[in-house]
């Protein structure tokens, strides 16, 4: 598959990591060139250098034969405008994005957006294993 | 009306300040203490610290009987969400995004933000008109009317020039609004005759703005 990461921090480094290591076409978009050293020596994919919500950087990392758009940046609101602009202008056929904030993925899940909200599967998490 | 801002920024602040001064109903959520601090100083206690896309703020400001909220942050990610935010969460039923990147405008659109303002759009509109022989201009587009209010010059080998406007057969859902000639604002009448180098503002639909040129090249004279 080819795999579109925007973010990468330590969610986006891991995915772009496994996701390459898996054999998948990789592209990892980011702001700052300095993240991308993080990457390592052994991942194989592309890297883009810009921002997420513009449609020609998006272009650039071949969003329009893209399979997968992950949206993993820090800011909530950047990965809901890029995924959004992943899922209705370039019909990417799986769009995910990250959102820290807990309401917020509820309004884009009712938007018909595929979201995982960090914050409650690690408090959820936590909180399985404080009653074991 | 009660207006809710999100960015208390430039734009922000003097859109409070207007706002006041004409008798509205205003609250403003700014991230930026200082900013915040400003606001109150200078308007009195009409902001709030916070992230305005964080239903928190939204809350405490009264989103829920908003009227109209303005995304007015500098970030265009921030403004959608504000927007969406407010549509989706809260029912607020008229929200206005600031565009700093004008490409975002059809991804506002796509998105169902109607109503967006480019200042970038407007400088260029502004820049255009002083270029001889320039390209359409797009003044002003009310997209949730689908309304556009639209610029363009007569070309000098135009068939057109010197037929008064009651031989032109002009489409429903088109005005033509405004001759500027020589710097000159004119309302055009049924005698009216158009001449080389007019600028003509017309007032159409949005899937139409191309009669202007259909008009220029001479299809739209009555037989």
């Amino acid at each position: 598959m080819k795999i579109i990461i925007l973010g990468c921090g330590r969610v986006g480094i891991y995915l772009a990591q496994a996701l390459d290591q898996a054999g998948h076409q990789v592209t990892v978009i980011d702001r700052n060139r300095e993240s991308f050293a993080r990457l390592g020596a052994d991942y194989g994919g592309q890297m883009v250098l810009g921002t997420g919500i513009d449609e020609d950087v998006l272009k650039k990392a071949g969003i329009e034969k893209a399979d997968a758009f992950i949206a993993v940046t820090n800011g909530d609101n950047t990965n809901a405008m890029a995924a959004q602009i992943a899922q209705h202008i370039f019909h990417v056929p799986r769009v995910i994005a990250r959102l820290y904030d807990p309401v917020r993925e509820e309004i884009y899940g009712l938007l018909g957006l595929d979201t995982v909200c960090s914050t409650v599967m690690g408090a959820e998490k936590i909180r399985e294993m404080v009653n074991a | 009306m009660y207006i809710i801002i999100v960015g208390g920024g430039k734009v922000g602040y003097y859109l409070t300040r207007h706002l006041l001064a004409s008798g509205h109903e205003v609250v403003v959520i700014e991230k930026n203490s200082k900013k915040v601090e400003m606001i109150i100083n200078d308007l009195g206690g009409i902001a709030i610290q916070g992230d305005g896309s964080d239903a928190g703020p939204m809350l405490e400001a009264g989103m829920g009987r908003a009227d109209i909220v303005v995304a007015a942050t500098g970030d265009d990610e921030d403004n959608l969400i504000v927007c969406q935010m407010a549509k989706k969460k809260f029912g607020v039923k008229r929200t206005i995004a600031r565009i700093n990147n004008p490409k975002n405008e059809h991804i506002f659109a796509v998105l169902g933000i109607d109503t967006t303002v480019s200042y970038v759009d407007a400088l260029v509109a502004q820049i255009e008109r002083e270029i001889p022989a320039h390209s359409l201009i797009h003044l002003l587009t009310l997209r949730d009317v689908g309304a556009t209010f639209i610029e363009k010059q007569v070309p000098p080998d135009s068939p057109i020039i010197g037929i008064p406007m009651n031989e032109l057969h002009l489409p429903d859902q088109f005005l033509l609004a405004l001759v500027i000639r020589e710097g000159q604002a004119l309302i055009p009448k049924g005698s009216t005759k158009l001449l080389a180098g007019d600028e003509i503002v017309a007032v159409t639909s949005v899937e139409q703005e191309n009669v202007l040129d259909r008009l220029f090249r001479g299809e739209l004279i009555r037989p």
